[in-house]
């Protein structure tokens, strides 16, 4: 790749990527930047999140601009997915990008996080609000240095970001209702051993059972005990009295094996601070 | 914040306290009347006088609070209450005076019958008049604390339909889809000032008739195929090559009267929860069939489909339609959501083509000569 950045570069151009579904604001946000950042060269632009992580891992930019509402992965669950997907090992490792997500409803609160590791825009964007956001973002690629300690505070930020979409319910649930052909099942909840997002459903799965039911995993999520039941991946949600063990494979990726289930889950990096020796 | 609807007599001391204040005056001015008019000296009339007075009074309170305890509806027990509580306070206070004065009680009622009497008939008189100067007291005070409870009920009733409405428009004018409108608007008056006009024209009428909705009963099918119009050309610009949408109204069908913004929240569905998620996008057909007096309006998109196939629990824009199908048509107007054709889901919604008129429970104009009837054609374009 021509573009790909190179430790050897005297004075390397920083790069962005931009993803947005709506070509218009896509093209408007590289207009605005090319006047507020001269010297940044977006080297993609996107329309979804899958595709954002994809090209991210591909061209590894300095700079991500993830537009928050897009169709299949949202810009949150894109940058938690990217996360997963980077090499951050030394030597070889590129540091994780900045994020500035652009939304045009900020139903994140994300003025709350102003002062942390990633930053946002509104939509409309506007070129004073721009211009602020491109010096911070300057001043992060000058402290490199300091980039390890970056990456777990992106990840600390998106933790906070993807878990306060819902607000816990009051009393969390007992019992699982699922349908199976015309008869309910209740599957008593300290019987599950973790949920698992499935297309359009969530597979219950017990030690000798599955189950599918309807309720997306965002919705359940908050009616579950969150003492008992650990989400460690963006699509599995764990009841930690089952795990039994959990490694690091060759990859440094962390893996759950299950009490009363033969199969190994993978934990987004996001989660891995679940885990750790006593 | 509950407030009381019934006003209530109270019973702590200082209320008694502030109760016989005008008594006591009253029972002071008769002592110093029998004075000045009679040939007593005052000092006795003062006993007297206020024994009499509050023995009355007291018994008057004693039976309200044990014989009255719903003084609006029994206020008629008063006409026997006061008399009685006048005689026996009298005869009581009479021989508690004596007795506190050291007056012989023997020969009371045949030495001097006429003073005797006249004191009674002076007793019985102010005795009544203070007690409905007391009642007539209680019961605006009463009325005024209903009217203030009734108001204070409006004000409520009020804010919650405030709210509601809000939440209503809120629910409309989502705000992402406003604020992304305007970003595209922002991107397109630098790049393309023709387009951005274009889509300023449909973003106002869209708002017009959104905030208008409430007030119009009907408008013509073509209106609200305009409408559909100005909502899908704004997601045109927005979606760009992602979605494609076709409007199928027959000519004849165009004048027919319909309920206004009831397709808008279909198509709206089908963007969200079909078109949006969807990676490639896909397109949008919006259809009016006429049939058997019936009409037939179907949202389909080739959208990311139903979950799980199947149609799940209504969210707040459907279940808003089913609710004014049903306040309109009752059981004749139905809305049902299936998969397909295919890819995607399709909402139907089925109900009499006449006019839809005033809510169920009112008698509507005759539903057949609808076409020519008044119409409110709100924010008509063009």
């Amino acid at each position: 790749m021509t573009f790909a950045k190179s430790g050897m570069t005297t004075s390397p151009r920083p790069t962005a990527l931009i993803a947005e579904d709506e070509p218009l604001l896509a093209a408007a946000l590289q207009a605005e930047l090319e006047l507020a950042w001269p010297e940044l060269r977006v080297v993609a632009m996107v329309g979804d999140g899958a595709s954002a992580v994809t090209q991210a891992l591909r061209l590894q930019p300095d700079v991500l601009f993830f537009d928050i509402r897009m169709p299949g992965l949202s810009g949150l669950d894109a940058a938690a997915e990217l996360a997963d997907g980077w090499n951050t090992d030394a030597p070889h490792g590129t540091p994780f990008p900045a994020l500035v997500f652009v939304t045009a409803y900020d139903q994140y609160a994300m003025a709350a996080f102003e002062a942390q590791a990633m930053d946002y825009l509104l939509k409309p964007v506007q070129a004073a609000r721009l211009q602020k956001t491109v010096s911070k973002l300057k001043q992060t690629l000058a402290n490199r240095a300091h980039t390890a300690l970056n990456f777990e505070a992106t990840l600390g930020q998106l933790r906070g970001l993807l878990g306060a979409a819902a607000a816990p319910a009051s009393a969390p649930l007992k019992v699982i209702q699922a349908s199976v052909g015309t008869t309910i099942r209740m599957v008593p909840i300290a019987d599950v051993v973790y949920f698992e997002a499935a297309d359009k459903y969530v597979r219950v799965l017990t030690a000798s059972h599955e189950y599918l039911i309807r309720t997306p995993l965002k919705e359940l999520l908050p009616q579950l005990d969150a003492t008992l039941f650990w989400q460690i991946h963006r699509g599995t949600v764990v009841n930690s009295n089952c795990v039994e063990t959990v490694t690091r494979d060759e990859a440094g990726k962390l893996n759950v094996s299950l009490r009363g289930r033969s199969e190994k889950l993978p934990v987004s990096r996001l989660y891995v601070h679940l885990f750790k020796a006593m | 914040m509950p407030i009381a609807s019934k006003y209530v007599v109270q019973w702590t001391p200082l209320a008694l306290l502030q109760r016989s204040l005008p008594g006591l005056t009253v029972n002071t001015f008769i002592a110093l009347n029998l004075t000045a008019f009679g040939d007593t000296p005052f000092g006795p009339n003062l006993v007297y006088s206020h024994c009499i007075g509050i023995s009355i009074w007291l018994l008057i309170e004693l039976t309200r609070r044990y014989l009255l305890p719903d003084p609006e509806q029994q206020w008629r027990r008063l006409y026997f209450i006061i008399p009685a509580c006048v005689v026996l306070g009298y005869v009581n206070g009479l021989y508690l005076a004596a007795w506190l004065l050291g007056f012989p009680t023997d020969g009371l009622w045949t030495e001097q019958p006429r003073m005797v009497l006249g004191y009674l008939l002076l007793s019985l008189t102010a005795g009544g008049a203070l007690t409905y100067y007391f009642m007539s007291r209680e019961q605006l005070a009463a009325a005024g604390q209903e009217m203030a409870y009734a108001s204070a009920q409006t004000e409520a009733a009020q804010r919650h339909a405030a709210e509601s409405k809000l939440v209503l428009l809120q629910s409309q004018i989502e705000p992402h889809m406003l604020f992304n409108t305007l970003a595209n608007l922002r991107a397109l008056i630098g790049s393309k000032p023709d387009a951005a006009i274009a889509m300023l024209d449909h973003l106002n009428a869209y708002l017009r008739a959104t905030l208008n909705a409430s007030r119009a009963t009907a408008h013509p099918l073509q209106t609200e195929f305009d409408r559909v119009r100005d909502y899908l050309e704004l997601l045109k610009v927005r979606m760009g090559p992602r979605l494609c949408y076709t409007l199928e109204l027959p000519e004849a069908l165009a004048s027919i009267p319909v309920p206004p913004l009831l397709l808008q929240p279909l198509v709206e569905n089908a963007i969200k929860h079909g078109l949006e998620p969807k990676i490639e996008g896909g397109s949008i057909t919006v259809r009016a069939i006429h049939e058997a007096g019936e009409l037939k309006l179907e949202v389909s998109d080739s959208g990311v489909g139903l979950p799980g196939g199947k149609q799940t629990t209504d969210g707040f824009g459907l279940t808003q339609v089913r609710e004014r199908l049903a306040t309109i048509y009752g059981t004749r107007g139905t809305l049902v959501l299936t998969p397909g054709p295919g890819v995607g889901a399709t909402a139907s919604l089925v109900f009499p083509s006449g006019h839809p008129g005033p809510p169920l429970g009112h008698p509507g104009p005759d539903p057949g000569s609808s076409a020519t009837h008044a119409l409110d054609y709100g924010s008509s374009p063009q």
